[in-house]
């Protein structure tokens, strides 16, 4: 049991930072604004979560567990809307880079 | 593992730094500065400082990077002006200084005395009679606590500095905070739906700070930023800085702080020294008070000097 946990774990948490490398990968190469906040928008939704579901048969009880949660669904909430916040700018003044 | 981890939390830390130096866009160091604040707040966690980890993130990074934000968006205009060409002997000497400065500090963190002189065992001896679980509210509160009380003056004067910004004309007028209202836009959303969790976790962090990480800092920076959230978003209005009930929250804290202390020269004998039964109660009311008057104070530096007068 402790066995497929542990590798549920080490599955969960590298498919997490394999989002995370794309994510970065993508901020650095897309050619513009509203792409690059589309390869961001990933690293948050599933690279996250999927780091997060990895640590969950880990955390300290089911406290623990909802904290891991909620941190996941604050960060989703402000990456979300910040992501919206930048793309209305880019959508006014157009991209600069 | 972790010894890779470290080594590459330092390199980035230090390339940041670098970066942070050199770049000359100010909106760009600035957001490096932010990022770097985070980095060394992870850096704070792996040397089991938590406490400061969460200050680093919620004051180094968090609100010193909005107030240097507003500074470089203020100085957008007049910076291209004022890259003025400095000679190379004023250029070689500040390097040489800095140099020196930097030096002496490697000097003294690489080459430490043979025993470090350390009061921690001490005042871990001693925490249990202030009622506190955290040492560091110990020191805080019990142990150092009138560099705590000269701390939140200290912040006040900041404040008081940046109203003074203000032209005559314009004393008691409203904070230039930049607002963008949009009644049914995404950031309106947001202010309604983070600060009552906002709230909670600032509460929360001051609460637990008695007896884990945390503390009246960071929990009223994280206030602050719930106040502030709903400003931008236009949901409530900015006050002038000459509404009597805020100023009253501006002091309440220090004030409190300065009549516990010196009740405690009749009670218990020494200015900052609590009664020894009611030293726990007596803290946390102090902490209480801190908190409110570190969110608002920290809420106004952010959102500013005056910029105009309320409309009536």
């Amino acid at each position: 049991m402790n066995l497929a946990l542990d590798i549920f774990t080490i599955l969960a948490v590298l498919a997490g930072a394999f989002f995370f490398l794309a994510g970065s990968v993508g901020l650095l190469r897309f050619p513009d604004a509203l792409t690059r906040l589309h390869a961001l928008t990933k690293v948050d939704n599933l690279g996250l979560g999927l780091i997060t579901l990895g640590l969950l048969p880990r955390a300290e009880g089911l406290l623990g567990g909802l904290k891991l949660v909620s941190v996941w669904l604050l960060v989703q909430l402000s990456g979300a809307i910040v992501t919206q916040l930048i793309a209305r700018v880019v959508r006014r003044d157009g991209s600069r880079a | 593992m972790t010894v890779a981890f470290e080594i590459g939390l330092v390199v980035l830390l230090l390339a940041i730094a670098a970066w942070i130096i050199a770049v000359r866009d100010t909106f760009a160091a600035v957001v490096a500065y932010v990022a770097y604040g985070l980095l060394l707040s992870l850096a704070w966690v792996r040397l089991y400082a938590v406490d400061v980890a969460l200050t680093e993130a919620a004051i180094g990074s968090g609100v010193t990077g909005m107030l240097l934000l507003g500074a470089a968006a203020r100085l957008r205009e007049t910076e291209a002006a004022a890259a003025v060409e400095t000679s190379m002997p004023l250029r070689l000497a500040a390097a040489a200084l800095c140099a020196l400065i930097s030096a002496g500090l490697a000097a003294v963190i690489l080459v430490p005395p043979d025993r470090v002189p350390t009061l921690a065992p001490m005042a871990m001896a001693n925490l249990a009679a202030s009622g506190l679980g955290n040492p560091v509210a110990g020191v805080l509160f019990v142990y150092r606590s009138l560099d705590t009380l000269l701390e939140k003056v200290v912040l006040l004067l900041a404040l008081v500095g940046v109203w003074s910004l203000a032209p005559d004309r314009l004393w008691g007028g409203v904070p230039g905070l930049r607002t963008y209202v949009q009644p049914n836009g995404i950031l309106t959303f947001l202010a309604q739906l983070l600060p009552p969790i906002g709230i909670v976790m600032g509460i929360y962090m001051f609460w637990n700070g008695a007896n884990n990480p945390g503390g009246a800092f960071q929990g009223g920076t994280v206030l602050a930023a719930m106040w502030l959230l709903v400003m931008i978003a236009g949901l409530e209005d900015v006050p002038p800085i000459s509404l009597g009930w805020m100023r009253v929250l501006l002091v309440i804290g220090p004030a409190i702080f300065l009549v516990i202390g010196l009740a405690g020269i009749v009670l218990a004998g020494a200015f900052l020294a609590y009664p020894a039964d009611y030293a726990k109660p007596l803290i946390i009311v102090v902490e209480a008070t801190l908190t409110l008057s570190i969110g608002v104070t920290l809420g106004l530096l952010a959102a500013g000097p005056p910029e105009r007068m309320q409309q009536r």
